[in-house]
């Protein structure tokens, strides 16, 4: 036997306390994970961000569209490579229900796939995307989710943009790393704005936005404030930033419920801290005569300490990573439920990271006071208690 | 015989709040090398008290007391504990088993703070176990056995590590007649056999009539002897 049996054996002395401890534990800390994942997949897009692509939009808002003319003066720049555009699109694709919803936008089929170089599409694929007017491609998961193939057509309702519009599946591109939004569904620019000319025509030879790529991400300042220069004194101003200031920007419209999650997590944390702090304190008042007992036996202080913290930490550490375990499923479901809201729904390193020192913070914290009661306590005074 | 254990002009006054309690007023007692002295009183008469002290669990508030020739009333906390692990074994009347472990674990314990191999540790406490007649109980919970076994595998945990001093605070108090007098016969032959130095406390005059010498405490002062 050692101290550490002696700790097991502790644990074991109430077993359903100490099983529903750790299941308290394992929730709460699933629940941490879980939440945390939601705050790291709202921002995925920031963290998906090239750091070699700027984004210029309407210096006002967003939903102001810039002329298409752009294009060839922004090409001109210093350090600009390749430049694509792209309009949201929208429309209702069967009805409004949320797992109907998924991004459809028109882009420029012979650069978006330069810009956008996290993405592959065979190269069969993509040549007929860009021989059909109205093909449009789609990602591996949003094809995963509706069943579509290549051929298949799809309907979608338009709003911004008025109409019927029928899309032909043309190709379906995959991410080349874990981060990339598989959900997307690209069609041609030229189409949407053909049929602008009838049902919208305010949206006519204008883009949502242009993305650029440059050369070197040292210049991104610089080439950003050049494209700005172009434009200062038109009527359509623009700003360009980075694609991470600009996903950034969209994060930020969303800080009050990020940072509410954020809150919550952490007050998860503090909960775990008042289950756990409960047990201990219950278990180590039940055995100060036994503490007393094993002093008089010649162990110190340092090592009655050692067994209400030892036992705290196992049932912290227990409980935080069977709550950890359960997390990847759960999380892995729960991205499986909200494909589109979340194209990224994988709990990262640093919640898990997280959640394990908490799950180690909380035992050391919850065993403080009584491991100092315990520690403090007279031997004749712990002998006289009834236990 | 040499004398084992010196207590000398010891006073105990216990503070409970602004409150001074006396407990033991200049108290001095030797006690030899080999003896089996028990300790006898009413309560709150200070035997336990003197008890504490002299096990090394309680500190006089005045006055020496002198184990072996170390004077335990001046170690701090940490020697304290090494000391006791060394030269003391308690037997409580309650027995105080940890209930979550065997009776030969409970033996175990204190052999934990020893360099004992398993293998010497594991044949020391089969050998207590036998002396006390628990070989056959040693994988037993305390809940399985009786009080007087349950004392038993205490005074076997008390005298494991071969301490110097073996002290009994109303070893027999929760105990019937039968089982008490087994456990005085044991403690008798633990005296005899093993030499052990004993100062047991008892209120039981039959009790006290197993040990070779009885001290009568009376309100903090030895009255006779």
């Amino acid at each position: 036997m050692n101290v550490l049996k002696l700790v097991y054996k502790n644990l074991l002395r109430h077993k359903l306390r100490s099983l529903l401890t750790i299941l308290g534990i394992a929730v709460a800390v699933l629940a941490f994970g879980l939440l945390r994942t939601v705050v790291t997949a709202w921002s995925y897009g920031v963290e998906a961000s090239s750091a070699d692509r700027l984004i210029t939009r309407h210096a006002v808002s967003f939903i102001f569209p810039l002329p298409y003319s752009y294009k060839s003066q922004i090409e001109a720049v210093p350090g600009v490579t390749t430049v694509s555009y792209a309009n949201w699109f929208q429309g209702i694709y069967k009805d409004q229900s949320f797992e109907n919803f998924f991004p459809r936008i028109a882009v420029d089929p012979e650069t978006i796939f330069k810009v956008y170089s996290e993405y592959s599409v065979p190269d069969d694929q993509l040549a007929a995307f860009k021989k059909q007017r109205n093909a449009c491609i789609v990602g591996r998961k949003l094809a995963e989710q509706h069943g579509f193939k290549i051929g298949d057509i799809i309907n979608v309702r338009g709003d911004i943009y008025p109409g019927d519009w029928e899309f032909v599946v043309a190709g379906i591109y995959v991410g080349n790393d874990k981060s990339a939004d598989e959900t997307q569904m690209f069609f041609q620019w030229d189409y949407l704005n053909e049929r602008s000319r009838q049902v919208a025509a305010w949206a006519t030879d204008h883009v949502g936005w242009y993305i650029i790529r440059i050369a070197n991400m040292n210049d991104a300042p610089a080439v950003s404030e050049a494209i700005d220069a172009i434009y200062l004194n038109s009527a359509a101003k623009t700003k360009t930033e980075t694609e991470k200031a600009f996903q950034q920007s969209f994060v930020s419209l969303s800080g009050a419920i990020i940072t509410s999650l954020e809150l919550v997590s952490y007050v998860i944390i503090g909960i775990i801290l008042m289950v756990l702090a409960n047990t201990i304190i219950m278990s180590a008042r039940e055995r100060i005569r036994e503490y007393a007992v094993l002093k008089t036996l010649g162990f110190t202080s340092f090592h009655v300490v050692g067994l209400i913290a030892g036992e705290s930490l196992f049932i912290s550490m227990l409980g935080g990573t069977a709550g950890i375990l359960l997390a990847f499923p759960v999380c892995e479901g729960f991205g499986a439920q909200f494909p589109t809201m979340f194209p990224v729904f994988k709990m990262a390193g640093s919640t898990i990271a997280m959640a394990a020192a908490f799950s180690i913070l909380v035992g050391v914290i919850a065993a403080v006071f009584p491991a100092y009661r315990s520690a403090k306590m007279q031997i004749v005074d712990g002998l006289r208690q009834i236990g | 015989m040499s004398t084992l254990v010196e207590v000398k002009s010891v006073t105990k006054v216990y503070k409970r709040d602004t409150l001074e309690i006396p407990v033991l007023q200049n108290i001095s007692l030797d006690v030899p090398e080999g003896e089996f002295l028990a300790l006898m009183g009413p309560s709150g008469s200070g035997k336990t008290t003197l008890l504490n002290l002299i096990s090394g669990i309680d500190q006089p508030t005045s006055g020496s007391i002198l184990v072996a020739g170390t004077d335990i009333a001046k170690l701090n906390e940490s020697a304290l504990a090494k000391w006791r692990s060394r030269n003391i074994g308690f037997v409580f009347q309650f027995y105080n088993l940890l209930p979550v472990l065997t009776a030969y674990e409970n033996v175990e314990l204190p052999l934990l703070l020893t360099n004992l191999s398993k293998k010497e540790k594991k044949e020391r406490v089969e050998a207590v176990l036998s002396v006390v007649g628990l070989a056959d109980r040693m994988d037993h919970s305390p809940r399985q056995l009786s009080g007087g076994q349950q004392q038993r595998v205490a005074i076997a945990r008390a005298v494991v590590t071969d301490p110097t001093l073996l002290i009994g605070d109303e070893p027999t108090g929760d105990l019937d007649r039968k089982s008490a007098e087994e456990i005085l016969t044991l403690l008798g032959r633990l005296n005899s056999e093993f030499k052990k130095t004993i100062i047991m406390v008892t209120h039981d005059p039959h009790a006290a009539g197993s040990a070779h010498k009885i001290q009568h405490l009376d309100k903090g002062e030895l009255t006779s002897q």
